[in-house]
């Protein structure tokens, strides 16, 4: 096996200076780079006082949020200082006035018990105990003393407080046990009355029962036909407004897809007196780019909170923030199209004597519009995505209706039914804008072979 | 003169089979055309009967509107943007600028509207950096021609996927809930989208590279990321740095948005000074911000043309 002298790697070292001796700041610009970005993160640690944020943070909340984002619960009370034990229900829950749930089961002795997940995780109680089973345990309570006491060992399942005991059994629910009450949590997998809320006549019957009553059962409410009542209080669901939630929704796609329009229909005609090669006066040129600066530079935002000033929260607002910052974007991507195109074709026209106007026609047109309508359709795409937030500040949308189901952190599974709907909508649009844009290569790529083919 | 016949008759039918297509086409272009305005149109009073106001009603007022905006002293912005005591100060909320100060030490203090500004840019670098460094590897599992298994990559892309299209606001709210409200919460949700927006546009580029480097590092027996790190890191490192660029860009503008929705920084005061019609506040915060993004805008631009060339001007279309 050979190896290399010395002498024959100083040779190399000679023979290729731009590999082996490169000046200082090109060999260290990584480390610079590096030791920058650690610097600034050091900095931004303390800018934001990250270290006392996240020891404040409530991480236990996380998985109980995303549970309750496909989940419901159901929270029945038992006063046991009342001549007798009655179940109590939160107003408004999800069964309706008269509930009469089969997992709350009235034994013969008079105790009650509670399935909570089956026999296997339940409590049964009257007034002078109570016993909670879960994890193959029975942990018996006495309520007689003034206090709740549990006589034997304690797992650590249960905690026991100064007046209350509280056994978390996970995922499907608690148990809280005092002397004069017991609290139960029953967790259940699922979207509560999504179809028909608890005022619907329609509400906790089958669907077998709906359909028949649809086809052909009695009006339940004269004058209706069952048909147009099921649609209604469907539409108008008091805990999930269908209705609201989907209007607002097409409202979000109205203005995402009114305000790139407008953009483009604007921004068509200003981006030939911008492109330098066709506009004849450089001033005009410079002041139209600068424009489009300008309306890019102001920020969606501040245009989305100027139109809301001027004609009050709605979708007109957010779709006349977007078109104002299309203008910006559309004008300075039309203008840049239009700088690069092949002059001979617009040569050629020009020769013939046509008019001004002619030669874009027949001379330019045919070049740039795949390249504007993909623009157009590529920045369509992305204002659908960007009009959720915008809606949040009062423009108009999905957004603002998110942004208040979510500040009262108690109504995830709503926030997520809208944030489904919205991911369909961008996949849907995603998919039509890259379908066309497809279509539109195709027919490019068929022009440049065309003319490779002619020479 | 046969062949003269005959030539002219081809000739006859191809201009006749000409003007068929053509008018065809022009027939799907004017329907195209046609169904576009109506569309248009039917959104627009769309737009309009779902609004607070209506366009037409609120039309003449829009120069009412705009009179708010002109402060009676001119001076009143520059005091407003470095925090100066106006003369109109009467305890007001509209001119109390000194009250913003930010003492750093001693005398000296950063105006407030320079702090918030300095927040919003914080936290768009803080969420690009997230974005890159999580970008990056999921990237490279990510490409066709440097992972084999399709599973991983399958698995790896559509999560990329749900990253980008998830509403922001969505993953602030719910972070805003566990962190506090603040900029805490907007770094977290800006960042997660950031992984998917440039992880994507990373993929695409590793897809794209030459193969040879890696083909020669795998022959002398280098291992995956041994050849990531010298065949493939080499190739895509300047497009990389020139997409994350414009990502700062785009984050600076998310960043202000949700500032607006309680994520902290310069978003939040800008929504109270218009909507109460603080004319000379809002127009030190117009200013404010409009300088800062064109000065990123600007400087991105010129670092991505140092990096990659004319390349840089070509938006992902």
């Amino acid at each position: 096996m050979s190896t290399i002298t010395a002498d024959e790697i100083r040779a190399i070292e000679t023979r290729h200076p731009q590999i082996f001796q490169r000046p200082a700041y090109k060999r260290f610009w990584p480390v610079l780079l590096i030791a920058g970005t650690v610097l600034y993160l050091g900095y931004a640690l303390w800018f934001f006082s990250l270290p006392q944020v996240l020891r404040e943070s409530h991480w236990e909340r996380l998985p109980l949020f995303l549970s309750q984002w496909i989940s419901y619960d159901l929270q029945p009370e038992f006063r046991l200082d009342q001549p007798e034990i009655t179940p109590k229900y939160p107003r408004f829950s999800a069964l309706g006035e008269h509930p009469n749930p089969d997992w709350v089961i009235k034994n013969p002795d008079g105790t009650y018990t509670v399935q909570i997940d089956g026999d296997a995780k339940s409590v049964t109680f009257d007034k002078t105990r109570a016993a909670i089973t879960a994890n193959g345990v029975t942990v018996p309570i006495v309520l007689t003393g003034g206090k709740s006491v549990i006589t034997g060992t304690v797992p650590d399942w249960v905690t026991v407080h100064d007046d209350e005991i509280v056994a978390k059994l996970g995922f499907v629910g608690e148990v809280r046990v005092t002397v004069d009450r017991v609290k139960v949590r029953k967790r259940f997998l699922g979207w509560a009355n999504f179809v028909f809320d608890t005022r619907s006549p329609f509400f906790g019957k089958p669907y077998s029962e709906v359909i028949s009553l649809i086809v052909s059962g009695p009006e339940l409410k004269p004058g209706t036909s069952n048909l147009a009542l099921a649609a209604d209080n469907f539409w108008n669901n008091a805990q999930w407004q269908h209705g609201d939630v989907w209007t607002k929704l097409l409202q979000t796609i109205v203005m995402a897809f009114l305000g790139t329009l407008l953009g483009g229909i604007v921004a068509f005609p200003l981006a030939f007196f911008a492109a330098r090669n066709i506009t004849p006066s450089g001033v005009l040129s410079q002041v139209l780019k600068r424009f489009f600066d300008f309306m890019r530079s102001v920020d969606m935002l501040i245009w989305a909170l100027f139109f809301t000033r001027a004609f009050g929260p709605g979708p007109l607002a957010g779709s006349a923030a977007i078109f104002f910052t299309e203008i910006g974007t559309l004008g300075k991507t039309y203008s840049e199209a239009l700088e690069n195109i092949d002059d001979k074709p617009r040569e050629g026209v020009l020769s013939t004597g046509a008019n001004e106007i002619l030669v874009q026609r027949y001379g330019v047109l045919p070049e740039v519009v795949p390249v504007f309508i993909s623009q157009t359709l590529y920045q369509w795409e992305s204002n659908t995505r960007g009009a959720t937030i915008i809606g949040a500040v009062g423009a108009g949308g999905i957004g603002l209706k998110l942004w208040e189901a979510m500040r009262t952190n108690s109504n995830w599974a709503n926030v997520f039914y809208m944030v489904l709907l919205t991911l369909l909508v961008v996949f849907i649009f995603d998919n039509i804008s890259n379908f066309l844009r497809r279509r539109l290569s195709r027919t490019l790529h068929d022009y440049n072979r065309l003319q490779a083919e002619r020479g | 003169m046969t062949s003269a016949t005959l030539h002219s008759d081809a000739t006859r039918q191809q201009a006749d089979a000409w003007r068929r297509q053509t008018s065809l086409r022009r027939f799907y272009t004017a329907l195209g055309v046609g169904l576009l305005l109506v569309a248009m149109f039917a959104t627009m009073w769309f737009a309009d009967e779902a609004n607070a106001g209506h366009f037409f009603d609120r039309l003449p007022h829009i120069l009412d509107f705009l009179s708010w905006l002109v402060p009676k002293d001119w001076n009143d912005v520059w005091r407003a943007l470095f925090d100066i005591a106006s003369p109109s100060d009467k305890g007001t909320q509209e001119f109390n600028f000194p009250l913003g100060r930010v003492y750093i030490w001693g005398g000296f203090y950063i105006p407030e509207y320079f702090e918030l500004m300095l927040t919003t840019v914080n936290v768009a670098l803080v969420s690009t950096f997230i974005g890159f460094v999580f970008a990056v590897p999921f990237s490279f599992i990510a490409a066709r021609n440097l992972t084999p298994s399709p599973t991983l990559r399958l698995v790896i892309k559509r999560f990329m996927e749900l990253l980008r299209a998830f509403p922001e606001i969505v993953i602030a709210g719910l972070f805003a809930a566990i962190v506090s409200i603040g900029p805490v919460a907007a770094i977290i949700a800006i960042g997660l989208h950031s992984i998917g927006a440039l992880g994507k546009l990373f993929y695409e580029i590793n897809e794209n590279i030459d193969m040879r480097p890696e083909e020669g590092l795998r022959a002398v027996g280098a291992n995956w990321f041994e050849r990531v790190r010298f065949a493939d890191l080499p190739q895509v490192l300047p497009n990389f740095m020139s997409y994350t660029l414009l990502r700062i860009e785009i984050n600076v503008r998310i960043s202000t948005i949700m500032g607006a929705v309680g994520g902290g920084g310069i978003g939040e005061e800008l929504k109270l000074a218009i909507s109460r019609g603080f004319g000379a506040k809002t127009l030190a915060l117009v200013l404010l911000l409009f300088i800062t993004i064109f000065v990123v805008d600007q400087f991105s631009a010129w670092l991505r043309r140092k990096l990659v060339g004319e390349q840089a001007f070509l938006m992902s279309a």
